[in-house]
């Protein structure tokens, strides 16, 4: 009995530890992560504050959050000095997790399915998916960007839903505020704080 | 395809920017609470009004493949209105899809940028929203090429067819109660996480417009040597 609950709490660690990975194939990896957070956002034992939690250990497991804020930032990462930089990756990463945990638990409740792959190169491949509405509402196609660099280690770059790029829009959005602000990093900084506190 | 195609620069971003909060006015007190109002429908009157206003909407789709050169796509939309109209009951049915028929909905600012022709500008409009130079000549033109505006706003005959204004602003209404209606968790979501949503919908909707005139999604690799 002793040894079932060594091997019990074993199992149970291992699996809620970094270590538990998902698979290294894209497309499973994609389908493997929905599938969890699908899982756990729909799981009414958890609080809202485990669900954010466990969201944001996934995110920054699987999501290339630096290289996403430094594609938002557009050109200005070439010119902002380091520690503009450095306030601006922390500030980034904290409004995406926050936006992602809103995004994720809203359309927590409706079915997934990846339905097919693409290689598209070395470092890239389109993992195709889409989404069943419960509600009756059309079908949603989302492809996720995903970045095989370490093909060990793939990581999500960007959700395309419907053919529109939520890298893109986010980019273009930080464009307009700092093409309103002098491009003053600082400014946009401001703005991500401003988000993650209210 | 660079960003630089997407960032359309703006004709007079105060006076848009005026107009986008005033139709976020008229979504918040008008469209949305219709358009929830309508997601409580029985499903198959959703789906029947939807199959309805898409059909009226390829009507348009025939002369603007036409004009594109796009054999294919005339031929889809053509067979699609004509098994919809008939053996789907008015185009509340959608047997065509099931015959594999696929009808895209096509315009005349899509032809134009189909031939190369720039965006132009951008700037919002009342209630319609979001457009450039070449979209809102393409509105124009689309109201004398599309043979339902024919029949009911221009008042002629077409195959002993005809309607009127009523007609025409209703099926107009119902298309965008449909649409906002299957967009409901897709704005809520913008609305929350958009630190400027002036320049969310600006980004979607030229994205949105660059691939229906390229009939596919960009592919997006300006990401450039990003390195983790």
């Amino acid at each position: 009995m002793k040894r079932l609950k060594v091997f019990l709490t074993s199992i149970f660690l291992i699996i809620n530890s970094p270590l538990f990975a998902y698979s290294s194939d894209p497309k499973e990896f994609v389908q493997e992560l929905v599938t969890d957070a699908i899982e756990k956002l729909s799981d009414k034992n958890l609080t809202k504050d485990e669900k954010s939690k466990f969201v944001e250990k996934v995110a920054i497991e699987n999501v290339d959050i630096k290289a996403l804020g430094l594609y938002t930032l557009g050109e200005l990462r070439k010119s902002s000095n380091e520690s503009d930089l450095i306030r601006y990756q922390m500030a980034f990463e904290k409004y995406f997790l926050k936006s992602l945990t809103s995004r994720l638990t809203d359309y927590s409740s409706n079915r997934f399915e990846v339905v097919d792959s693409e290689k598209k190169s070395a470092t890239y491949t389109i993992v195709k998916s889409i989404i069943n509405p419960k509600d009756g509402s059309p079908e949603i196609k989302i492809d996720w960007r995903v970045y095989t660099k370490n093909p060990e280690k793939p990581l999500i770059r960007d959700l395309i839903v419907e053919g529109l790029s939520l890298a893109r829009t986010q980019k273009e959005e930080f464009a307009s505020i700092l093409g309103s602000n002098d491009n003053d990093i600082r400014v946009l900084i401001s703005k991500l704080n401003e988000f993650v506190n209210n | 395809m660079s960003s630089k195609i997407y960032a359309a620069e703006e004709c007079f971003e105060k006076a848009s920017r005026s107009v986008f909060k005033f139709n976020m006015f008229l979504d918040d007190v008008i469209i949305e609470p219709i358009a929830k109002g309508y997601n409580n429908l029985p499903k198959p009157i959703k789906v029947g009004t939807g199959n309805f206003t898409r059909n009226i909407s390829t009507l348009l789709t025939i002369p603007a493949s036409l004009l594109q050169g796009n054999f294919n796509q005339f031929a889809h939309s053509t067979g699609s209105i004509l098994v919809n109209s008939t053996v789907g009951i008015l185009g509340f049915l959608n047997p065509a899809e099931k015959m594999g028929l696929k009808s895209s909905k096509e315009d005349f600012g899509q032809t134009l940028g189909s031939y190369g022709l720039g965006t132009g500008c951008y700037f919002v409009l009342p209630i319609l929203g979001p457009t450039t130079v070449r979209d809102s000549i393409g509105l124009v033109v689309d109201s004398y090429l599309d043979p339902f505006a024919h029949i009911t706003i221009r008042e002629k005959e077409l195959l002993s067819i005809s309607g009127n204004n009523l007609d025409y602003y209703s099926v107009k209404g119902a298309t965008a109660v449909d649409f906002r209606s299957n967009n409901i968790k897709n704005f809520d979501s913008l609305e929350k996480n958009s630190l400027d949503l002036y320049s969310s919908f600006k980004s979607v909707y030229l994205q949105d417009r660059s691939n229906k005139i390229k009939n596919s999604p960009d592919d997006q690799d300006d990401w450039g040597n990003l390195e983790n």
